[in-house]
């Protein structure tokens, strides 16, 4: 994004000039008025039509190929319990912890469970966990992050501080917090990170939407008797899309980080359904003893899935700000 | 300037009421008795209920907190469910061990994030941008056992160049114990570098932007020199808040890393808190999390108004 794109600095302590991808992770922030560059998109994109947006985006290489990987991910988990060389849950309880080699590709688990099974397999419930939990997510913080934006004064001060107060804990504690206490499930986990998820996004949609709030449209509509809801919906939503857009896409990185990192601690999918986090705590003291293909290769699927999410991501982002 | 630094605190302070409120309530909804949890489940009830009365869990939740937040305006963090002792000394040595690993990730992310950052902010557009940008981006979605993982099975396993657990024991040296840490401090190095990379980099570019610098290279200053002199001490700014704000995550989001490498930090100490439903323990951990974080942010608000005359004089708020 270019710095001319930028929109003026608030009037505001904080500072400004904080890029859409990285607004904030897990817990990592930078002050609560960030997100600027969403804006530039948000601006930017303003004139361009759909198609313009998917022929501009299938011309880079770095969409294809992110795009490929999780289309390779998405037909494993569809699919994977029909392809896999072995079931995932098979215990061969005299071959344990055997090497890769050409019977088991990938070697075998602590219980003697095919591991290149389990990696096929393992992709299920984190590409069904993390879309629904983004999603909410981002349901959530548009409306939380519209109403924030349009409303400002004393409501977007309150609302601001306990967004501030939520980003000051890092995700991963929030997440784990809550599923202490609610106990782990898939419908917890998209509950929680879906709403641990809406504050981030409602940081961003809310420097989009104060944008928007000074372009003479919205004071067109209001003067043509638009109550605050249309306006906010009709008026502002469609002008803010391409930011969510983009915070969408870089926000389903970060669940794939967080549903991974819970299962590893033990919060989130439990054994023995595969999964790629929960798998690696599982074996991860194998790894003293040189056991490395029953940590390494779920460990290279996450890696895998999120560098793919991320690409997408950020061709998005060029793109729409091009 | 002095209402700037009074409205800073007094947003702090107010940060911090929202925080302990969050932190205490989520405390309360979870389940199970700590007493019960404490003394397994054949203790006989009337145990149970005299513990509960000991650890004053039974009474109404206002009064609760009332007395939690005041035990914590005079540095009472509360009492340990499970060890039955003050929670204090046990917070305080597990964010000594959390300090000395988030320092180490500090002093080796700071500056190769501002460089990187920096290079791509004068090659943007161009394939050295475009490696450092979408890099740091997709290494700071990467969890930090992941990385973790795969260092351990290169330096520890197949080379066996380093130690692959955090802790050195009790009576190793102090270049000891730096060489256990170093293994552990890399997935917070990977995971931070994208942050400050982006920040210093749109710093950077909005400064190169700046009517200021066209005006440094029209008046014919050399390309280095005006960057030094006038694109840099700008851009830079910016970038101190990023690094500030990351020190709540490198205390807190250490979980990970304190688990994988077996640290006894306060990520590891909250774990643990939250696996055994220790409470009081979780409470003053994250609260200590929370207070780390605005401190760190309140600072860095300091440094860049003592940094920047605009706002030192009185400019802007």
């Amino acid at each position: 994004m270019s710095g001319l794109l930028q929109p003026p600095v608030e009037p505001s302590g904080a500072l400004p000039a904080e890029p859409a991808g990285s607004a904030g992770s897990l817990g990592m922030t930078t002050g609560y008025l960030g997100a600027t560059a969403a804006t530039a998109v948000a601006a930017a994109s303003r004139a361009k039509p759909t198609a313009t947006v998917w022929r501009l985006l299938l011309r880079r290489t770095a969409f294809w190929v992110g795009a490929g990987i999780v289309l390779f991910w998405i037909v494993c988990a569809i699919f994977g319990h029909a392809f896999a060389p072995y079931s995932p849950l098979t215990q061969q309880l005299l071959f344990t912890n055997a090497a890769p080699s050409s019977a088991h590709w990938f070697g075998t688990d602590g219980l003697g469970r095919d591991v290149l099974s389990r990696v096929i397999t393992g992709s299920r419930d984190i590409l069904i966990i993390t879309p629904l939990a983004t999603i909410l997510g981002t349901i959530l913080g548009t409306i939380l992050g519209l109403a924030m934006g349009y409303f400002g004064g004393v409501f977007d001060l309150i609302a601001g501080r306990i967004v501030e107060a939520f980003l000051a804990l890092p995700i991963v504690i929030i997440a784990f917090l809550f599923i202490v206490a609610l106990g782990p499930s898939t419908g917890t986990l998209i509950i929680v990170i879906g709403l641990v998820f809406t504050p981030l996004i409602a940081r961003t949609v809310r420097a989009a939407a104060q944008v928007e709030r000074q372009q003479d449209y919205v004071a067109a509509s209001r003067l043509f008797g638009e109550g605050p809801v249309r306006v906010m919906f009709s008026e502002i939503l469609p002008n803010v899309v391409p930011a969510i857009l983009v915070e969408f896409t870089v926000r389903l990185g970060y669940a794939i980080f967080a549903v991974a990192t819970l299962s590893f601690l033990g919060f989130g999918i439990t054994p023995p359904t595969p999964d790629w986090g929960a798998d690696i705590y599982a074996n991860y003291i194998g790894l003293l003893s040189g056991y490395w293909w029953q940590t390494l290769f779920p460990a290279l699927a996450i890696a895998s899935l999120v560098i793919a999410v991320i690409l997408i991501a950020d061709s998005i982002e060029q793109v729409l700000a091009s | 300037m002095a209402t700037f630094l009074l409205r800073r605190l007094g947003l702090m302070i107010l940060t911090l009421w929202i925080l302990s409120l969050i932190v205490f309530f989520a405390g309360q909804i979870l389940p199970g008795d700590p007493a019960r949890a404490t003394l397994g489940p054949f203790a006989a009830p009337s145990a149970v209920k005299a513990l509960d009365a000991q650890l004053g869990v039974n009474r109404p939740l206002l009064t609760r907190y009332l007395s939690w937040i005041g035990g914590l305006l005079h540095g009472n963090l509360g009492t340990s469910y499970e060890y039955r002792s003050a929670v204090e000394p046990f917070v305080r040595a597990a964010l000594i061990n959390s300090i000395k690993l988030a320092l180490l990730a500090f002093v080796i992310v700071v500056p190769l994030a501002i460089i990187g950052g920096v290079i791509a902010a004068l090659y943007a557009g161009r394939a050295a941008d475009r490696v450092i940008s979408v890099a740091g981006l997709a290494l700071s979605t990467v969890p930090e056992f992941v990385s973790g993982v795969v260092l351990i099975v290169i330096f520890g396993v197949e080379l066996k160049v380093l130690p692959v657990t955090a802790s050195a024991g009790a009576n190793a040296s102090d270049f000891q114990q730096f060489r256990h840490l170093i293994l552990p401090a890399i997935p917070l190095v990977l995971v931070l570098f994208g942050y400050i990379a982006r920040m210093a980099r749109a710093g950077t570019i909005e400064a190169l932007n700046s009517d200021y610098t066209r005006t440094a290279i029209l008046k014919g200053l050399p390309r280095w020199t005006a960057i030094r002199r006038h694109v840099l001490r700008n851009s830079l700014l910016p970038t101190i808040t990023v690094i500030a704000t990351q020190t709540g995550y490198l205390i807190g989001g250490l979980v990970v890393v304190e688990t994988l490498f077996n640290y006894q930090g306060l990520g590891n100490l909250i774990f643990q808190a939250a696996v055994h439903k220790d409470f009081a323990m979780l409470e003053a951990g994250v609260l200590i999390i929370g207070a780390v974080y605005v401190l760190a942010t309140l600072i860095a608000d300091l440094l860049l108004t003592w940094l920047n005359p605009r706002l030192r004089l009185g400019g802007a708020e």
